[in-house]
């Protein structure tokens, strides 16, 4: 049984290989740039806007507000790495209602590199926001002691991450595959409509969460002084 | 293996592309355009307070100006309807003194024209009675008329009481020139030497006397010596009728004002 689009390999040379997780997710980034693209080349700053105008700024500046209440104030900078990861898992699962679609993020190898790329990016943006040695010396936080148990922690949420979101897009894709050998009609057309939402809450949860590691990888000084100190 | 090495290498560098592609296709430009626009109104905003500010500003400007040009045009009118009732004022007190001026001058030409008819009416009665008298002395006397008024002067220089004469004699006593007999009509030798030596014996009177005519002394006789005179004629009989033709005159012409007609015919003594 095949759990995974890496599976389905179209081309390979050696190392190199084509497979439908690199090809759907070309797929999918061709469609949100051209999309992007078509919505944004004519974009109005007039009071009157296009209908798809408005709902890319209702997602954008959503986005915008999901940062800011997790805690990062200069939401701006981090948009593009959240707001992608966000855009890229929920459009990965929506299009599970188009017939013979596998969702890449359903490929344990692409929610792997979903998740080390916040395992870069947190403690990327925390140097960048306290220095090498302010990031690093959160790791000793509170204690020497503690040291050990926070590294543990950031590979195994990294992996927590990547896991989960691997384990539910494709325990989704497992179950319509199962229903539809059991009961072709009706009830797989019910998980799918399930899987919509559980891909929507995953996009969320795993976006939110990368959102909360970098606001935790960033404010680590200012806890001290700040009003949460008390 | 669940996990191909490649392809999460492929999809880390797939992910880090699409977040360029995002950024640079998606999230600046919707930013920018949600940030112009936002300024966009902020300014439209601004803009109307500004323009609200301005409105108001003209609005109390207007007003003041309003307020100032009432202000004036009352100011004005005030001026102007004082400069009317002053001109108005002048106006009436011309036309008054105008009118004064010709009432009077009316009065003038109405009273001269009063006065030179009395005096014709006196002069013609004067006339006519001397006429009659001549006519009926001669008539019923066979007397001349003159001849009697002659005799009559001399009568009175007769009948003077003393005190009178000593006051006419101690006045022609300073005298400085002749005396003059003056009447209406020619005197004739006879009355003259008559009248000449009554005067010496009554007034002791010794300078000489000239004899003049005058027709004016309308049937009289007058004796003038150093601003003394005795004089009698016969006006003096006419002075009741000349006051009945002053009175029927008043009635014809009631002057509204001025004096009445004056004493026309004057005569002293008697």
């Amino acid at each position: 049984m095949r759990l995974s689009p890496d599976d389905i390999i179209l081309w390979r040379h050696g190392f190199f290989k084509l497979n439908a997780t690199i090809v759907i997710t070309w797929a999918l980034m061709l469609v949100m740039a051209a999309g992007s693209r078509i919505i944004t080349r004519n974009l109005s700053t007039d009071l009157k806007r296009s209908r798809w105008q408005n709902l890319l700024e209702i997602v954008v500046t959503a986005i915008v507000k999901q940062i800011k209440e997790v805690g990062l104030d200069q939401s701006e900078r981090y948009l593009g790495f959240l707001g992608t990861l966000f855009l890229f898992i929920a459009l990965a699962s929506l299009c599970t209602v188009i017939p013979g679609y596998e969702p890449p993020t359903g490929s344990l190898s692409t929610t792997a590199a979903l998740a080390i790329c916040v395992f870069v990016a947190v403690p990327l943006f925390g140097i960048e926001e306290q220095g090498l040695g302010g990031y690093l010396k959160s790791y000793a936080e509170p204690t020497l002691i503690m040291l050990p148990f926070n590294v543990i922690s950031e590979i195994s949420r990294t992996l927590a991450l990547a896991i989960r979101l691997f384990g539910n897009m494709m325990s989704g894709a497992m179950i319509i595959g199962i229903l539809i050998t059991i009961t072709p009609f009706l009830f797989p057309i019910v998980m799918t409509a399930l899987g919509l939402l559980t891909g929507m809450v995953q996009a969320y949860i795993f976006s939110v969460l990368a959102t909360v590691y970098i606001a935790a990888a960033t404010q680590i000084r200012n806890q001290g002084t700040g009003p949460l100190a008390h | 293996m669940l996990i191909d090495w490649f392809t999460v290498i492929a999809q880390a560098i797939n992910f880090l592309i699409l977040v360029w592609l995002m950024k640079r296709l998606l999230y600046k430009p919707i930013l920018h355009a949600i940030d112009a626009r936002e300024k966009r109104v902020a300014a439209e905003l601004a803009d109307a307070g500004s323009k609200k500010a301005e409105a108001q500003r003209e609005r109390d400007e207007f007003r003041r100006k309003n307020e100032e040009f009432d202000r004036q045009r009352a100011a004005l009118l005030s001026k102007a309807i004082d400069e009317v009732k002053a001109e108005r004022r002048r106006l009436l007190d011309e036309a008054r003194k105008e009118s004064d001026n010709l009432r009077a001058r009316h009065i003038s030409a109405l009273q001269g024209e009063y006065q030179g008819l009395s005096d014709e009416i006196t002069r013609r009665i004067l006339e006519e009675v001397l006429a009659t008298a001549r006519k009926t002395l001669a008539d019923l006397a066979a007397t001349d008329l003159e001849e009697q008024i002659a005799m009559v002067f001399i009568n009175r220089l007769r009948v003077l009481s003393d005190e009178e004469k000593e006051r006419l004699k101690s006045a022609f006593k300073t005298r400085s020139g002749p005396a003059v007999v003056r009447s209406a009509f020619e005197l004739t030798a006879t009355q003259q030497n008559a009248i000449e030596l009554a005067v010496r014996e009554i007034l002791a009177f010794d300078a000489g006397i000239m004899f003049e005519t005058a027709p004016e002394l309308i049937g009289g006789i007058e004796f003038t010596a150093n601003g003394q005179k005795l004089a009698w004629s016969i006006a003096d009989y006419l002075k009741s009728l000349d006051k009945g033709v002053g009175d029927l005159l008043k009635t014809r012409y009631v002057p509204e004002t001025g004096t009445g007609p004056g004493q026309t015919t004057e005569a002293n003594g008697g």
